[in-house]
């Protein structure tokens, strides 16, 4: 019932025709589809399909050679990571990124980095604005905690974690970015069924407390039909389809891709 | 105390003016405990029982309470019973279906629920509850767009306006309650048949948290952490009757992964759990010993020989040499009381078990590291409260002596029987089981077969239907047999058969932490749980739990009978949402004879393999097969001589 009331807007951000080629290797070819805002917008495809190079172009990790990333209107060829993080986009990686010896608690501080404002000698000494922002900061951090259920980790070191909330505490970090876009890499792959629903459900929730956009790349398809507002695949770079899960799913290329085409 | 305050609003009340400003409640919220005065606590209260008023709330009316344990489910459950409800809480891990049969059976119309996902599995039941039609919810996280539901924070504005529009309203609600009225129904877990509601009265609980404040000196400056099932009789009369008799404080935990940390930093000085936590304690404390450094491991095994053999006594007051107290004095400086800090037990004054057996190991472990650890007995009809221990007179195998005001007499059955003004009023809507259960005299029917032994002590054997015969005639007692396996930390549930067969036989659940810990430490690798249960190694480990309980039995001629002669571990933890144990973990032994007939059968064929396929439930209501070839082993047993048979 939650789904349907969410409001879906216009589109915030475009990719026109993108290409992107690591040498002689293409990894996308010529590749438009737009994200509208409050929307979840999954990114699907066989391995190599170049999914994870698409999200790398749109944090400005990876630099398209053609076509035009217009963001909230505003035309670039490429994008800066830090340009995009200060824009409020905020992002997990499909192999864990986290810092291993540090506690949860402080791994997630570290997403509200961007929003420190006090100077290092400030903070050195705790004083005046150092004081109240770390106040601020430790409980944006808390309800982030909160919003996750990660209390009972709140104090252990991340590489003590096993797989499935490091996971968590990685989307912990993004949130505590308060990103207005989210691009999650495979959050749920290598999870059980019961951590798979549970990042489901907080993906969701996230989706409908805050309103934040959400790309994501998965390839559990369940998972993706369920709580996907549109999807687009690629394979080898391309795009071969893109629409409502119903449509991606009836879409014969879409099929062949998966299932194999005899020959 | 005023003879006025005879009911829980009113005590209440009593607290929130003679000590207002005195913290009552607590809750770990957004990393940082939030305190509640009495005064506040009436405040809050006021609101949410005149806000339940605005929405039609009446006299006699029953609120279901369902969540894990947060202030304002505490405050709702006397909200109700200022407006002369009844609070009904209920299991909040229970999937909806098996809400629909007590919601119904109560006739609930008003529920206060803790968050989205009660709040769906209420949605989930309605169809099949027709009188359900007032959803209340505490966390409001993921409800924004639920229709049909309102925040308890909107209730209490609903309630502060009411309270405006009609002064006097709420103290003439309080002021028409009486002792006599129910103040709360906990249905009984239902280990036969369906749950049945334990109506029970002020009068009743207050006079049972008023023999146990009493009894244990409690004062307004206890503390405690409410963490238990609200649900469950025993949290009902440690954070909500004694909470409102004394006025003492309690502790909500964040969250339920985290008790542990939240033990450790409110370091209560009363305490209340079944032994199960005790013995996950204890267990955790193991295993981090083993990973300890030879050094400490070395200063811990030194400690905890000191301790078995003076500590108990030494807690007890008992006369102990002054070698073994400077050694004892030594070991507490370096390991008991950092210890008791780590367990978050540093300041318990007096901490209870129940609901089940404890071991004599576990039991003595605690009492020798200094936590003044005892044992209750009581059930939901008797507002848990019947026996207890008392300081300096506490026996490892006995629940102590009947409680102040209650009388304990043992049938000719040798069932046990109480009478005292703790009992239950009725069972809800049931005068067929309340006939049943009180006889003529007065007295309640536990259901447990016991005996008082030389010095006045009562001595639970088991439940008096379970109490059964082997086909030699010798007596046969499966909980204490099963008990006995659960004793070994690798053992986490056993279900005993033998009754009118020749021979005892059991099934074994493996702990899964403790077995998997010891599998890594010795490099045996396993995929999961049911590999892991079918690992010739793990098969050795439990065949030396049987036969030392065995040789246990063995000692004792009554039940010498009873060894175990074969046995083989589950395939998979027996679990309540298969419906093979309760909600409290007891065995639900018909349902298992039923499910497992083809491995009873292949315990007492002789084979020595059995194949076996069983639906699994998934947390998410989704449901599995679980396959698996179970190896049958057969123990050691201790011959019996022949005196002992004769006996």
């Amino acid at each position: 019932m939650a789904a349907s009331e969410r409001k879906i807007g216009d589109v915030i951000l475009k990719l026109e025709r993108i290409s992107l080629a690591f040498g002689g290797v293409k990894a996308l070819t010529d590749i438009t589809f737009d994200v509208r805002e409050h929307e979840i917008r999954a990114i699907i495809g066989p391995n190599g399909a170049g999914k994870s190079s698409m999200l790398n172009v749109i944090n400005g990790v990876y630099h398209p050679q053609q076509g035009t990333i217009v963001f909230r209107g505003e035309v670039r060829h490429e994008m800066e990571p830090r340009q995009a993080a200060a824009q409020g986009i905020a992002r997990t990686f499909q192999n864990i990124a986290l810092f291993k010896g540090m506690s949860v608690l402080d791994n997630i501080l570290t997403g509200r980095n961007l929003k420190m404002k006090a100077t290092i000698i400030e903070q050195a000494i705790h004083f005046g604005r150092a004081r109240r922002e770390e106040l601020l900061h430790r409980r944006k951090v808390e309800e982030v905690i909160d919003f996750l259920e990660i209390q009972h980790i709140r104090k252990t070191p991340v590489g003590r974690l096993p797989y499935g909330l490091q996971k968590r505490v990685e989307l912990a970090r993004a949130l505590a970015a308060e990103p207005s876009m989210l691009l999650l890499d495979e959050p749920m792959a290598g999870m059980n069924v019961e951590e798979k629903q549970d990042m489901c459900r907080f993906v969701l929730d996230v989706n409908e407390q805050y309103g934040t956009t959400i790309v994501l790349i998965e390839h559990d398809m369940g998972v993706v039909m369920d709580i996907s507002d549109r999807v687009v695949v690629l394979d080898y770079g391309k795009k071969i389809g893109d629409g409502t899960p119903d449509e991606v799913r009836s879409n014969q290329a879409v099929i062949d891709a998966y299932l194999g085409v005899a020959h | 105390m005023d003879a006025r305050l005879d009911t829980f609003p009113r005590l209440m009340l009593h607290h929130a003016q003679v000590r207002g400003s005195h913290p009552a409640c607590r809750e770990k919220d957004l990393g940082i405990w939030q305190t509640w005065t009495w005064a506040e606590v009436a405040a809050e209260v006021r609101a949410l029982a005149c806000g339940l008023a605005a929405n039609g709330f009446e006299r006699g009316m029953h609120l279901a309470i369902i969540g894990d344990n947060r202030p304002r489910l505490y405050w709702s459950m006397l909200a109700a019973q200022a407006l002369g409800g009844i609070a009904v809480p209920m299991y909040q891990d229970a999937p909806a279906a098996d809400f629909v049969f007590v919601l119904n059976d109560a006739e609930i119309a008003y529920a206060v629920v803790e968050d989205q996902e009660q709040v769906d599995k209420m949605h989930e039941s309605m169809p099949q509850v027709p009188t359900l039609k007032h959803i209340f919810y505490d966390d409001p996280r993921g409800l924004r767009n639920y229709e049909s539901v309102l925040a308890l924070d909107r209730l209490q504005e609903q309630g502060r306006e009411f309270d405006r529009a009609h002064p006097g309203f709420y103290d003439g609600e309080i002021a028409k309650g009486g002792p006599d009225d129910v103040s709360v129904m906990l249905y009984t877990s239902g280990t036969t048949g369906k749950p049945k509601g334990v109506c029970q009265s002020h009068h009743a609980f207050i006079a049972s948290a008023k023999g146990g404040a009493e009894f244990d000196r409690l004062t307004p400056d206890d503390s405690i952490l409410s963490y238990l099932p609200m649900a469950w009789v025993g949290d009902h009369l440690f954070s909500l009757a004694q909470w409102v008799y004394v006025g003492f404080t309690i502790n909500c935990p964040e969250s339920g992964d985290t008790v542990m940390t939240d033990l450790r930093e409110i370091g209560p000085t009363y305490y209340f759990a079944p032994p199960r936590v005790f013995e996950n304690l204890l267990t955790q404390v193991t295993i981090r010993m083993e990973d300890a450094s030879s050094l400490k491991r070395w200063m811990y095994a030194k400690a905890m020989a000191v301790a078995r053999r003076c500590g108990a006594e030494i807690l007890d007051g008992k006369p102990v040499g002054i070698g073994d107290r400077l050694e004892y004095a030594l070991g507490n400086l370096f390991v008991y009381g950092p210890l008791r800090n780590v367990l978050g037990m540093s300041r318990i004054r007096v901490a209870y078990t129940a609901g089940a057996a404890i071991g004599p190991d576990l039991f003595r472990f605690y009492r020798s590291i200094h936590v003044n650890l005892k044992q209750l007995y009581g059930s939901t009809e008797t507002c848990a409260y019947v026996c207890l221990q008392p300081d300096g007179g506490v026996k490892l195998d006995t629940v102590g002596l009947p409680a102040p005001g209650v009388e304990v007499k043992i049938g000719d059955n040798g069932e046990v029987l109480v009478r005292g003004p703790m009992l239950l009023k009725e069972y809800y809507k049931r005068p067929d089981a309340t006939a049943e259960s009180i006889d003529g005299e007065g007295y309640f029917h536990t259901g447990d077969a016991g005996f008082f032994d030389d010095d006045g002590h009562l001595k639970i054997i088991d439940r008096a239907k379970d109490v059964g015969r082997l086909a030699t005639g010798a007596m046969y007692a499966p909980n204490y047999i099963e008990n006995k396996l659960k004793f070994f930390p690798h053992i986490k549930e056993a279900v005993a058969f033998g009754d009118k067969r020749s021979e005892v036989c059991a099934f074994i659940n493996i702990d899964m932490g403790s077995v998997g810990n010891w599998a890594e430490r010795r490099g045996i690798p396993y995929s999961g749980y049911t590999d892991l249960a079918q690992k010739s190694e793990v098969y050795q480990l439990i065949k030396d739990c049987v036969e030392k309980v065995n040789v246990e039995l063995a000692q004792d001629p009554a039940l010498a009978g009873s060894q175990v002669h074969r046995f083989l571990v589950l395939h998979k933890e027996l679990d309540p949402d298969d419906d093979e144990l309760t909600r409290t973990r007891k065995v639900r032994r018909s349902f298992i004879d039923e499910k497992y007939a083809v491995l009873i059968d292949a315990l007492y064929g002789g084979k020595t393999v059995q194949h076996i396929e069983t639906q699994v439930k998934f947390e998410d209501g989704r449901t599995g097969v679980v396959a698996a070839d179970l190896r049958i082993e057969t123990a050691k047993t201790v011959p019996i001589p022949p005196a002992a048979k004769a006996a």
